[in-house]
C-alpha cells in the first residue's frame, strides 16, 4: 500500500465537508479519521442508502466475471441492487486503450434500486484507461482503488495522459487508494507453478476478494462458484481461490484497515418470499419455459447469433429438461421461418435477434399474420442504425414493431420493465399468441440482457394454464377447410390445428385466404374482410389485458411521466424524486383501454425515451394527447438526476 | 374406409392454375401416383412451399400443405419436420426460389441432412415474374431482363448439392412417368433429404430448353437412366456404354460390344463418380446419381437432447439458479 501524492491531496482537501455546502473548505472532518469513520460520515451526513460500484479493466481483465459475482455476493448478503455491464463491441480490444474499457457497474442499498446508478462512490480501476473513462462519471469524494502496477509510462500513453495523473492535482476531489495489484496476485498465486500470463489472470478475483473485505461479505459463495466452474482445471481453480483470499486478506491486515474502508450498507426491505438474482436473458429463458408448461406443449427456440440476444440462446440450451429445444439458424430468416414451421407443427416457435436481424425477419412476421399461428419474436433493441452501437443499448425499434412491416399486418407488441419482469413478459407474449393465434413481438433492450437485480420467484405452478383453441365440433355442414377457419368470436383466434391430425388435412399460406375456406382468394370484397379481421383481432387483444396502472403518485394532476421498457428504472427513482406520477407501458399495441382516459388527467405528459420519441408519436397517433417527448441516444441509459431535472424544468415551464 | 388409396385420393378440390401443356401437370400426376404406391397417409403427409410457379404446388394435392415466401420453404420445413419428425414432409421448389433468394436455405438443409424430400423443379427461367433469366439460365439466354443474352455463369444443382454434403441426389424429366415414379418413391424412402432435379418444361418463356434430352425421338440416345449396381449402357439396344479415361480423367461413350469390360458400374454411394455423371453432357444422367445414407438431422437432434424434447422437470426445479435467498 502505497500512499501517493493523491492521497495525500485528498486528505489535506476533503471536498464533501458539510451538509450544507459541496467543497467548504473550513471543513476537513477526514483529518485524523479512518477511511471506515469518513464513509460513514458521507453517508450520516448525505443520507446515503445505497452505493454505486463501478468496476473498470481492460477488456481481458475478467471485469464481467468480477461484477457479476460481486452481484451474486451483494444479493447474498440481503441487499437490493441493479447492475449495468458497460462493454465494448470488441471481444479483446487492444489492451490498454480508452475503447477497450470494459466496466460493470452495480448500485446496492436499503431503499428499493431500481437503477444501476448515476455517478460511482466506488472506482475499481485496473488500468489508467479505465481511470481516464470513468473519471467524469464519479461521485465528488468518490473512493478510488488504483493498480499502480498498471500506470507505467506505456499505459500511461495509451491512455492519453501526459502526466501520471496520481501525482497531479487531477484526483484531488476524491479518495485514491493504491496498491500494486498486479504484483501482489503474482505473489499469492506463485507456488501454483503457473505462467505469469495465467497468474496474471487471476487478479480479478484477487481485487474481488479485495472488494468483499471492504462491504464484509462472506468469500464462500464465490470459492463455491469457483469450484463449480474451474473443476476441470483445479490448479487454475485453486490458484484463483487463492488470489481470493489473498485479496481478502491484504484488506483485513491491520495495518491497512486505518486507511482501507469497510463499507456499511443498509439492508433492503423486501417483500417476503424467496429471491435470487436474475439478469433479463435468464428471465426470459426460464419464462418460455413456464410458458412451455403453462400450455403443455415443447418450446423450440430458433435463431441466429446476434448481439446482445445471443446469452438467451445460451440460457436456454441449459433448460433442455423443460421440454425446450435450440435450434441454431443458418441466418436471421431461416430462424423465424423454423420457429414458424415448428408453430405449424404444434410447438411454440420462438425467435429472437436485435434490430437489424429483426428487420431481416420481417417478411416471415406477415406470414405468420397470413397463416395465423403463434410466434413469439424477442427483439433485444441495441443502438442504430445498421450496425450501429451493438453492445449499447437503446429503445429505437418500437417504430419498427408497430409499424414495421409492409402492407396492413398488425401484430401484438409487449415490453418488459426490467430484467425479472422479462420472466413475465414471455409467459403473456406467448399466451397472447396462443390465444389470439398471432405473432407478437416482445421488445427487451440491450441492458437488460446483461443486467442482474434481485428476482421474487414466482410460484409457477400458480399461473393460469394457457389453454390453446380447440378443434370446434365438426359440424356436418362443415369440410376441413372451414374447421381450421372457424375463430372464436372473442379473440377470433383460430383452432391450433397442426399436421398429423386426421380429417383436418387443409391448405394455408401466404397468399390472401377465403375468410370461411381459406382457398386463394383474390375477391375484392374477401380482402376488404380479412384486413379489417386482421386488425379487429390485434385490437380484441385490449380486451383481454389488464387496465393500465400507476406506478407511482396521483391519478391526475400536474403532470405524468410515461415509460416503457428498461427506463422504468431511473424513472421510478425520478418521479419519486419530485413526486410526478409515473405510469409504465408493457402492452404497447394494442395500448390499454383505460390509457387515453388516464392520461387527460392531466396537464402534461412527458415520455422519456432512449430514441427520438417514438413512444410519444404511438401516443399522438393512438390517443390524441399531446405529449412532450424528452430523447436520449447515447447508448447509455437515462440518468435519475438529468431525468429529475426534466420534470423540475416542465413543471416550472422553463423547459427546453 | 380401408381400400388403399389411390392417386386421384391425393388430388385437393382446388382449380389448377399452370398454365395449359405445363410440365408441372404431368409433375403434379406422377408425385400423387407416387404416395397412393407408397402408401403416404394424407394426414401425415405435408408439402411445403415457396414462391414461384412450381410453389402452387401444395394447393393441388390432398394432403396438409404450406406455401410460405419465397425461397424460405426449407427453412420452414425443418421447423415442422423437428417439431413432428414423424410427418413426410416434401419441399416443392424451382430454380429461382430453391437456388437464388433460398440459395442460403438449400445449402443448409442439404449439408444438415433434414428429412426432407426436395422436389426442383428446373425450368431454367423465371415464370411467375414473366419470363426473366434464372440462375440455372444457360450463358447468353436472352430474356426480358437479358435482351442481349444473360452474361452470368449459370449453377449446376448437382454440383451445388454435392458440394453442400447432400447425401441423395436424384433427376428425372416430367414427363417421364417411369424415370420420374421411380426416382419419386427413392426420394421418399430415403432417411435425410433427397434432393431432385426435375427438368421441367415451361411452355410459355422457355419452351424446348431440353429438348436435346428430352426427345422421345433421340432419348435412347441422349439418355442415361443410371441403376445402383449395373452397368451404364445407352443407346438402341444398348449398343453404348460410359467408361472413364483415366487420361482426362472424364467419362466417355465407347462402343458397349466391343469394350463391355469397360463400361462402368453405377455405384450410386460414389461421390466422385457422381460428380462426373453429373457433368456428362450427352447422354445426360438421369435416376439416382448419389445416395449415401447418413443420420437424419431431427434423428440427431432428437439423440442429442436429453429427454428427446420431453418435459420431465418443472420450471420450479430450475428457477432458484445457484444462489437464492428467503425474505422473511
Amino acid at each position: 500500500m502505497r500512499k501517493n501524492a493523491a492521497y495525500q491531496a485528498a486528505q489535506r482537501r476533503i471536498p464533501l465537508a458539510c451538509a450544507n455546502t459541496l467543497n467548504c473548505a473550513s471543513c476537513d472532518p477526514l483529518r485524523g479519521t479512518t477511511w471506515r469513520q469518513y464513509l460513514f460520515f458521507v453517508n450520516k451526513n448525505r443520507n446515503l442508502k445505497s452505493i454505486v460500484v463501478r468496476l473498470a479493466g481492460d477488456s481481458g481483465d475478467g471485469i464481467q466475471l468480477m461484477g457479476s459475482q460481486f452481484a451474486v455476493s451483494t444479493a447474498l448478503s440481503g441487499r437490493d441492487f441493479a447492475t449495468f455491464p458497460d462493454y465494448p463491441a470488441e471481444i479483446r480490444a487492444p489492451a490498454g486503450t480508452t475503447f477497450g474499457v470494459s466496466a460493470y457497474q452495480i448500485n446496492l442499498g436499503g431503499e428499493p434500486i431500481t437503477t444501476a446508478g448515476d455517478a460511482p462512490d466506488v472506482l475499481v480501476a485496473f488500468n489508467p484507461a479505465a481511470l481516464k473513462v470513468s473519471l467524469p462519471m464519479l461521485q465528488p469524494g468518490a473512493l478510488l482503488v488504483l493498480n499502480n502496477d498498471s500506470f507505467t509510462p506505456r499505459n500511461l500513453a495509451k491512455a492519453g495522459y501526459d502526466a501520471d495523473p496520481r501525482e497531479g492535482n487531477t484526483l484531488d476531489q476524491f479518495q485514491v487508494v493504491t496498491a500494486d495489484i498486479s504484483h501482489l496476485n503474482l505473489e499469492a498465486v506463485r507456488s501454483f507453478g503457473l505462467s505469469k500470463s495465467e497468474g496474471g489472470r487471476c487478479k480479478n478475483f484477487w481485487t474481488l476478494g479485495l472488494l468483499l473485505w471492504m462491504f464484509d461479505r462472506q468469500l464462500e459463495p464465490v470459492e463455491a462458484w469457483i469450484r463449480r466452474r474451474l473443476a476441470a482445471s483445479p490448479t487454475m481453480r485453486d490458484a484463483n481461490i487463492a488470489a481470493l483470499h489473498a485479496g481478502h486478506a491484504f484488506g483485513e491486515t491491520a495495518e491497512l484497515s486505518a486507511s482501507l474502508p469497510q463499507l456499511s450498507v443498509d439492508r433492503a426491505r423486501m417483500a417476503p418470499g424467496e429471491y435470487r438474482g436474475i439478469t433479463g436473458a435468464e428471465a426470459l429463458a426460464l419464462g418460455m419455459a413456464a410458458a412451455g408448461e403453462l400450455a403443455d406443449r415443447p418450446v423450440l427456440f430458433c435463431s441466429y447469433p446476434i448481439t446482445p440476444s445471443s446469452p438467451l440462446l445460451h440460457r436456454l440450451t441449459r433448460l433442455q429438461e423443460l421440454g425446450v429445444g435450440t435450434f441454431q439458424a443458418e441466418d436471421e430468416i431461416a430462424a423465424i421461418c423454423a420457429a414458424i414451421g415448428a408453430s405449424y407443427g404444434g410447438m411454440i416457435g420462438v425467435t429472437s435477434s436485435s434490430g437489424p436481424g429483426i428487420a431481416l425477419k420481417t417478411e416471415a412476421m406477415g406470414l405468420a399474420v397470413s397463416a395465423e399461428l403463434p410466434l413469439l419474436i424477442v427483439n433485444w433493441q441495441r443502438g442504430g442504425p445498421s450496425t450501429g452501437l451493438p453492445t449499447k443499448t437503446e429503445q429505437s425499434d418500437l417504430y419498427q414493431a408497430v409499424y414495421g412491416r409492409n402492407a396492413d399486418t398488425p401484430l401484438p407488441v409487449l415490453a418488459a420493465a426490467s430484467s425479472g419482469e422479462c420472466f413475465d413478459m414471455a409467459v403473456e407474449g406467448v399466451r397472447i399468441a396462443v390465444r389470439h393465434m398471432t405473432p407478437v413481438i416482445l421488445l427487451v433492450d440491450g441492458y437488460l440482457s446483461n443486467a442482474s437485480e434481485p428476482w421474487r420467484m414466482p410460484d409457477v405452478g400458480s399461473l393460469p394454464r394457457i389453454e390453446s383453441r380447440p378443434v370446434p365440433e365438426g359440424s356436418d355442414e362443415l369440410d376441413a377447410e372451414m374447421l381450421a377457419y372457424q375463430r372464436d368470436p372473442d379473440s377470433l383466434g383460430r383452432p391450433w390445428i397442426t399436421p398429423g391430425m386426421p380429417g383436418l388435412v387443409h391448405r394455408t399460406g401466404g397468399l390472401e385466404k377465403d375468410y370461411v375456406t381459406g382457398h386463394i382468394s383474390y375477391d375484392p370484397d374477401n380482402h376488404q374482410r380479412m384486413t379489417e379481421f386482421r386488425q379487429a383481432k390485434i385490437d380484441s387483444v385490449a380486451g383481454f389485458i389488464p387496465d393500465q396502472g400507476i406506478e407511482l403518485g396521483d391519478s391526475s394532476g400536474e403532470i405524468v411521466v410515461v415509460g416503457w421498457g428498461s427506463t422504468y428504472g431511473p424513472i421510478y427513482q425520478a418521479a419519486r424524486r419530485t413526486g410526478a406520477s409515473f405510469v409504465h407501458l408493457r402492452h404497447i399495441h394494442p395500448l390499454p383501454r383505460n390509457l387515453g382516459e388516464l392520461l387527460t388527467g392531466f396537464d402534461k405528459v412527458l415520455v422519456p425515451e432512449m430514441n427520438t420519441g417514438q413512444l410519444a408519436t404511438l401516443l399522438r397517433d393512438k390517443l390524441a394527447i399531446q405529449p412532450i417527448s424528452y430523447s436520449k441516444v447515447s447508448g447509455q441509459p437515462f440518468r435519475i438526476s438529468e431525468l429529475a431535472g426534466r420534470i423540475e424544468a416542465e413543471r416550472k415551464g422553463d423547459a427546453v | 374406409m380401408n381400400e388403399p388409396l389411390v392417386a386421384k385420393d391425393f388430388t385437393s378440390s382446388q382449380e389448377v392454375r399452370w398454365c395449359p401443356g405445363c410440365g408441372d401437370y404431368a409433375i403434379l400426376k406422377a408425385v400423387t401416383k407416387a404416395l397412393a404406391d407408397v402408401g403416404a397417409k394424407p394426414e401425415s403427409t405435408v408439402f411445403v412451399s415457396g414462391i414461384g410457379c412450381a410453389s402452387r404446388f401444395p394447393y393441388y394435392v390432398e394432403t396438409y400443405g404450406f406455401h410460405t415466401i419465397h425461397g424460405r420453404a426449407p427453412a420452414v420445413a425443418t421447423g415442422l419436420k423437428l417439431a413432428n419428425p414423424d410427418l413426410d414432409v416434401w419441399v416443392v421448389t424451382g430454380d429461382g426460389d430453391g437456388l437464388s433468394i433460398g440459395g442460403n436455405h438449400l445449402l443448409h438443409t442439404l449439408r444438415r441432412n433434414v428429412g426432407l424430400k426436395i422436389l426442383l423443379f428446373n425450368n431454367e427461367i423465371y415464370g411467375l415474374t414473366k419470363g426473366q433469366y434464372s440462375p440455372t439460365s444457360r450463358t447468353g439466354t436472352v430474356s426480358p431482363s437479358s435482351p442481349a443474352g444473360s452474361i452470368d455463369t449459370p449453377v449446376s444443382p448437382g454440383q451445388f448439392a454435392l458440394g453442400a454434403g447432400a447425401k441423395f441426389f436424384a433427376r428425372a424429366i416430367d414427363t417421364d412417368k417411369t424415370g420420374l415414379g421411380d426416382v419419386l418413391r427413392q426420394a421418399h424412402a430415403f432417411d435425410g433429404t433427397s434432393f431432385t432435379e426435375i427438368f421441367q418444361n415451361c411452355i410459355v418463356y422457355n419452351e424446348d430448353v431440353f429438348a436435346a434430352f428430352t426427345d422421345r425421338r433421340n432419348a435412347a440416345d441422349t439418355q442415361l437412366h443410371l441403376r445402383h449396381g449395373e452397368p451404364m449402357l445407352f443407346g438402341e439396344n444398348n449398343s453404348k456404354g460410359v467408361r472413364f479415361n483415366p487420361e482426362a480423367f472424364a467419362l466417355e461413350v465407347v462402343d458397349a460390344a466391343e469394350r463391355r469390360g469397360d463400361v462402368l458400374v453405377h455405384d450410386e454411394a460414389n461421390a466422385v463418380l457422381a460428380r462426373l455423371l453429373i457433368d456428362l453432357q450427352l447422354p445426360v444422367a438421369l435416376g439416382v446419381i448419389y445416395k449415401q445414407p447418413a443420420e437424419a438431422f431431427e434423428r440427431a437432434f432428437y439423440a442429442n437432447h436429453p429427454t428427446g424434447m420431453r418435459r420431465t422437470k418443472s420450471v420450479a426445479d430450475f428457477i432458484k439458479g445457484p444462489n437464492s435467498w428467503k425474505v422473511e
